[in-house]
């Protein structure tokens, strides 16, 4: 595979994963979003694969599989089953109305565009230009854990956020550390059971997943 | 001077005119044909158009001339797109003079006296359509600009004919900005067009109707011309795509080349079909007060293109 054909692949897939992204930001049924989660690290995985074989850092295969394992698979099988568990409904709640929201995210686009544009210039690897899709993809996991009520959304924002911090990670330097990213699929995967037993807490406490009902939680009695 | 180009141009038109309602007698026969019912043949589009023509014209007692002069109009646009659109030779001379920002004009000059001609009369139900077809129209036409734009970026002008040859001989197939694009693309023609999710084109019930309830008061001839200029419009709208996203085989300047163009033409229009109509199965009318949303991101996936045309490409 030469060079060029490579990177245009890794734009093409760059460009889904920002599509998944406002896919996430605009869907509003909860498993309609655990749907867009997987896709968005089936394409995050095909790409470290990818940028792994062009870079010839073998490494990156074995995070493309943990990627692959853990945010395809694992993670999303654990929402539905939370899901499931607590009897969610299935609509999802916003705060913001979604054409809005749609406006703000593009918004982001353009400033992480405008931000990663000194990075670019000093870069010289294939990867450089995808990575003001990667930091995009943070702002976008950031704005719909803003904009969201709903605790198991605000959840799924934080991996879109973790997801678009590895794609980062994967572009502007072919990766971190073996011993980092491990440790950061950890991370994550404890983070995604202690939040199982969060949602459990609120849901008993409060009768429903929606966080506004923890500002009660300051009239201290 | 070379007189070719001039008779591709009239060639052209005149197959528009002619396989317009052939494609939608193709797509109502796959439509039948999904649903389990007996098909009416590929050709009774053409019965239905003979039939209205041959139908005496009523008019209304206070029709103005907007209402007597908007279906040649609307006609005559649609013809004249028809002429705009590169399909057998990139080398129209109406494709020269006019570019993919006149063609969507030429759409909405259509639009703006049809939604006249609906008020025209003073009935609820053209009122209400007019009111129904601006309201989307002021949400799609952003969104097609915006689709048409980013492939003019891709291309580096907004000749139509230009576009065509860059990404016909374009030397990458994987053009994020493209794909974009060509998804927005998609959701707007549905829009334009009146299919499903936006508009149901063979509904009875006035209160659902959008592009129906503007016609409601033609009759005869008048109303011929419309139904022809709505096939053209579908019909263009299928072929934009096809060469604007999926230029194989489109002809240079010779006879043969058009003529393979043609063929190819007609495979691509066949296969668009086949795609309407397992889109349209697929899916229900969606609320009026939902469009914003699916017009919303069709305005997403164009500016999501012209934004990874500048980072990715």
């Amino acid at each position: 595979m030469n060079l060029h054909i490579a990177a245009q692949i890794n734009s093409f897939l760059a460009a889904l994963v920002l599509l998944t992204a406002f896919g996430m930001l605009v869907q509003k049924r909860v498993y309609g979003l655990i749907h867009l989660f997987a896709w968005q690290g089936f394409f995050l995985s095909l790409n470290t694969a990818i940028v792994g074989f062009v870079a010839d850092r073998h490494h990156l295969y074995i995070s493309s599989v943990l990627t692959l394992s853990l945010k395809v698979f694992l993670l999303p099988y654990i929402l539905h089953v939370l899901i499931h568990r607590l009897k969610i409904r299935k609509e999802v709640e916003t705060i913001v109305n979604i054409p809005t929201t749609m406006m703000i995210g593009i918004a982001l686009v353009i400033f992480s565009y405008h931000l990663t544009a000194p990075v670019r210039e000093l870069s010289n690897l294939v990867t450089r230009s995808t990575i003001a899709v990667a930091l995009a993809t943070v702002m976008l996991g950031l704005l719909m854990m803003i904009t969201r009520k709903h605790a198991v959304t605000q959840i799924i924002g934080f991996l879109a956020l973790e997801n678009g911090l590895f794609f980062a990670a994967t572009s502007a330097t072919y990766g971190m550390p073996l011993v980092v990213e491990l440790g950061v699929a950890l991370d994550v995967l404890i983070a995604a059971f202690i939040f199982g037993i969060f949602f459990f807490h609120i849901n008993r406490t409060f009768d429903s997943l929606d966080v506004e009902q923890m500002a009660r939680l300051k009239e201290g009695d | 001077m070379n007189l070719y180009p001039f008779a591709a141009e009239m060639l052209q038109i005149l197959i528009i005119l002619a396989i317009a309602p052939a494609f939608v007698g193709w797509v109502r026969m796959l439509k039948c044909w999904l649903q389990g019912r007996t098909t009416a043949g590929l050709f009774q589009p053409y019965r239905d158009l003979m039939k209205l023509f041959a139908k005496d014209v009523i008019l209304a007692e206070n029709a103005s001339w907007i209402f007597r002069f908007t279906p040649y109009i609307v006609f005559g646009t649609a013809t004249l797109a028809g002429g705009i659109i590169p399909m057998l030779s990139v080398d129209l001379p109406l494709a020269a003079s006019a570019d993919a920002i006149v063609l969507v004009a030429l759409f909405a000059i259509a639009r703006f006296f049809t939604s006249l001609a609906g008020m025209d009369i003073g009935t609820a139900f053209g009122g209400m359509g007019s009111s129904r077809e601006m309201t989307i129209a002021s949400l799609a036409e952003p969104a097609m600009l915006m689709a048409i734009f980013t492939v003019s970026l891709a291309a580096g002008s907004t000749s139509l004919s230009q576009i065509v040859q860059v990404v016909f001989s374009g030397q990458s197939v994987l053009r994020p900005s493209l794909a974009f694009a060509f998804l927005a693309f998609v959701l707007v023609s549905l829009a334009e067009t009146g299919r499903i999710p936006v508009d149901n084109p063979t509904t009875h019930l006035e209160l659902t109707m959008i592009h129906e309830a503007m016609l409601l008061e033609y009759s005869g001839r008048h109303l011929a011309l419309f139904e022809w200029a709505g096939m053209m419009k579908l019909t263009l709208f299928m072929a934009l795509g096809a060469v604007l996203f999926f230029p194989w085989g489109i002809g240079t300047g010779s006879i043969i080349a058009s003529g393979l163009a043609f063929v190819f033409l007609l495979l691509k229009l066949a296969a668009a079909g086949i795609v309407l109509v397992l889109i349209e199965t697929g899916l229900a009318k969606m609320r009026l007060f939902r469009l914003t949303e699916f017009l919303g991101s069709a305005f997403l996936m164009a500016t999501l293109g012209m934004l990874s045309f500048f980072i990715l490409e």
